[in-house]
């Protein structure tokens, strides 16, 4: 596997949007050619090379290729924007869109993402070793399909609305979250190690919630359904069952109706 | 002598009332008196004529004080600072009209700028939702002749939309509501005793923030479903018994306003409202209708969506439109530091936007084209005083169930003074020289 380092020497005045710095768009290229790639300030299309030093070169296939970003990157948009293979590292903390719309690959943030990562996902790996924004795998906007396949894993906090229109994979918050956890969902899996807020499962058709931690409010539409002995991350512990939203439409099954799941450790 | 004007529309909210009666002198350059709008609608009218009115362009100067600029010269300066702007925003176009609103999306697109209108801290996240789920919706003459279940949701009309009720949605004896209010029954959900709430059949005192929760209970309710004891503070007995209510018109509407836009979970309260106005439509015939606030705020959604396909927070920075509140709107941009010129017209972010993001407008090149001194005007760099639409020029604007209504000129506004859309013209001309643009 072939590494490119890029190391952010001027940063933007305002903000950067670099769709462009993804193993797809560099896999093949030289490291003078990828300096050459478009970014975008503003309405002002530049060249990465412009804010960023490349170094080494890309790898002949996706598969092939890592990236590893470096310096100052709190003002920098898209980074693994639709990467479909490959590795990227981003040594500090991005803004929003990292890993939107992936497809594979593997994607590692060790500082903090801002909102929208790994929106509508549909495979691969993100790990966010700090916190992660608002709408981390969820649809984009307007849209009804949020991340269907792969998994996501945040070591601290995540904010509110992940996981909207869910309709598979998984994603693993160590920490707390905020309000809205798979709203809308229609599938996948969510694990919060930490507490919760409120509004978990609003509107869910199928899917499955399991929390650690507290719930400051429950949902009026979960209904209690017994209690049950889990095994989630090789965690063995008994969990209060709920079944809902009870308001929303479901699916059925072989006649009966399927409803999703929440669980909560006792 | 003086002429007496009548089937006047008045510019102020969303309601669009069109019986006003405004007295003008012969001359038609002095209006006298207006007669039944409400309090805010009348003064509308009459603060045209304030006597302190400022009617020159004005430019702050490097000292703090005001220098009187000829409209020239504030088109100069507009034209220039979107010309050189990596990423302006150009917000507000809820109390202009569509004519200009028109003009203004030219300007946003030669320019390449952010656009946003005052939904961004209003309504917004009623249109997100809509986009989301839907809307099942009606006029308001539907719901003066049929409505016989009215609910207003987080809104207050006895003082946000005061004639409301007198003229769509309780008093009116309308076709099939030949007794007026004795035909309805009025339901209201409010965490404060409003004085909508005291004329309410059922007031339900919610919790604040939980509005989620007790939509998601009546979803429950009206399928029979289990439901804990108390959900935000409502008793599931008194959550029964208004979804019974509910159910059992003939024709129900759901109101709503910043109460539900603005609280915890903002699109969501209204995602759900939605939902529960459609389960609804399995017992009776139920529609849902945002109180919209300013009196053109529907129209520039429709303006926004017919020319970029998209109602409000806007992006065209790439050359092509985009959309996603909590990137492109307004309060995020301004806060986050991602804009680098405000463009301000027809609103007032100096006076509604939190004040992390009003600093930065100070400290930027603005522009706040307004008829009145407000706090935006006071910290743009530029102030252009136009005609008021609706009093002074007409124009197209949306009422808040999106009928389009022509607005009417009854008096002239001070000699000299331009229109929003001449003064925008005149920006947009200067802005194609300077970008090359044809």
């Amino acid at each position: 596997m072939e590494t490119v380092t890029i190391t952010m020497k001027n940063p933007p005045a305002l903000y950067l949007e670099a769709d462009n710095v993804t193993p797809d768009v560099f896999a093949g290229k030289t490291a003078a050619q990828i300096a050459e790639l478009h970014v975008h300030e503003g309405n002002t299309t530049s060249t990465l090379g412009k804010y960023f030093e490349v170094s080494g070169n890309a790898g002949a296939t996706v598969a092939d290729t890592k990236i590893v970003v470096k310096g100052d990157v709190k003002k920098v948009k898209y980074l693994g924007m639709k990467m479909s293979a490959g590795e990227m590292v981003i040594e500090g903390s991005a803004d929003q869109y990292v890993g939107a719309w992936m497809t594979g690959g593997k994607l590692l943030a060790k500082g903090n993402v801002e909102a929208f990562a790994a929106t509508a996902m549909r495979g691969g790996e993100l790990i966010v070793e700090g916190n992660a924004g608002n709408y981390l795998g969820a649809a984009y906007r307007g849209d009804w399909r949020g991340m269907s396949s792969g998994k996501i894993l945040v070591k601290g906090n995540a904010g509110s609305d992940i996981g909207m229109y869910m309709t598979g994979g998984e994603i693993v918050v160590n920490g707390n979250v905020d309000v809205h956890v798979m709203t809308h969902a229609e599938g996948g899996k969510t694990v919060i190690k930490g507490n919760t807020k409120s509004k978990l499962g609003g509107q869910l058709v199928d899917g499955t919630i399991i929390v650690f931690g507290n719930i400051e409010t429950m949902m009026p539409g979960y209904k209690p359904n017994g209690e049950v002995e889990l095994e989630v991350d090789g965690v063995k512990a008994l969990f209060s069952h709920y079944i809902g939203d009870m308001g929303e439409r479901h699916k059925k099954k072989k006649g009966a109706i399927v409803y999703g799941n929440l669980y909560k450790k006792i | 002598m003086t002429k007496t004007i009548t089937d006047v529309i008045c510019p102020f909210c969303g309601t669009l009332c069109d019986d006003i009666e405004v007295v003008v002198s012969d001359d038609g350059k002095q209006l006298l008196e207006v007669y039944n709008a409400c309090v805010i609608g009348s003064e509308k009218f009459l603060h045209s004529q304030a006597k302190d009115r400022v009617t020159k362009p004005r430019m702050r100067q490097d000292d703090g004080t005001w220098k009187d600029v000829s409209y020239d010269e504030a088109a100069d300066y507009t034209a220039q600072m979107l010309a050189k702007a990596k990423k302006p925003l150009m917000y507000g176009w809820s109390s202009t009209n569509c004519e200009a609103q028109s003009v203004g999306n030219e300007i946003a697109e030669i320019s390449r700028a952010c656009c946003d209108n005052t939904a961004a801290v209003c309504h917004g996240t009623t249109l997100i939702a809509v986009q989301d789920i839907g809307l099942p919706t009606c006029t308001l003459g539907e719901v003066k002749n049929r409505a016989d279940r009215i609910i207003f949701w987080g809104c207050n009309p006895a003082h946000a939309h005061p004639r409301h009720m007198s003229r769509y949605s309780i008093f009116p004896r309308g076709f099939f509501t030949g007794k007026g209010q004795m035909s309805r029954k009025m339901i209201v959900i409010d965490p404060r005793v409003t004085d909508t709430a005291k004329m309410a059949d059922v007031h339900l005192q919610i919790e604040q923030g939980k509005d989620y929760e007790l939509l998601n209970a009546l979803r429950v309710a009206f399928k029979g479903e289990w439901l804990p004891d108390v959900v935000a503070g409502i008793p599931k007995e008194k959550i029964r018994e208004a979804a019974d209510m509910m159910k059992s018109g003939r024709f129900g509407i759901i109101f709503f306003g910043m109460g539900v836009t603005q609280s915890l979970s903002k699109n969501h309260n209204i995602d759900i409202a939605i939902a529960v106005t459609k389960d609804l439509n399995e017992y009776t015939k139920f529609s849902i209708m945002p109180m919209r606030g300013h009196y053109n705020v529907t129209g520039s959604g429709e303006v926004f969506a017919w020319q970029f396909g998209f109602p409000y927070s806007i992006d065209l920075t790439r050359g092509f439109a985009r959309y996603n509140p909590g990137d492109t709107s307004s309060i995020d941009l301004l806060v986050r530091g991602e804009v680098d010129a405000m463009f301000t017209i027809g609103s007032d972010p100096g006076a509604h936007f939190p004040i992390s993001a009003v600093k930065p407008i100070a400290n930027m090149p603005s522009v706040c084209i307004d008829p009145h001194l407000t706090p935006t005007s006071g910290v743009s760099k530029l102030h252009v005083p136009v005609a008021f639409n609706g009093v002074e020029t007409g124009g197209n604007c949306y009422r808040m169930d999106n009928v389009p209504i022509d607005c009417r000129k009854v008096v002239e506004p001070p000699a000299g003074m331009l229109t929003d859309e001449q003064f925008l013209v005149m920006v947009r001309d200067r802005l194609k020289k300077l970008k090359g643009a044809a």
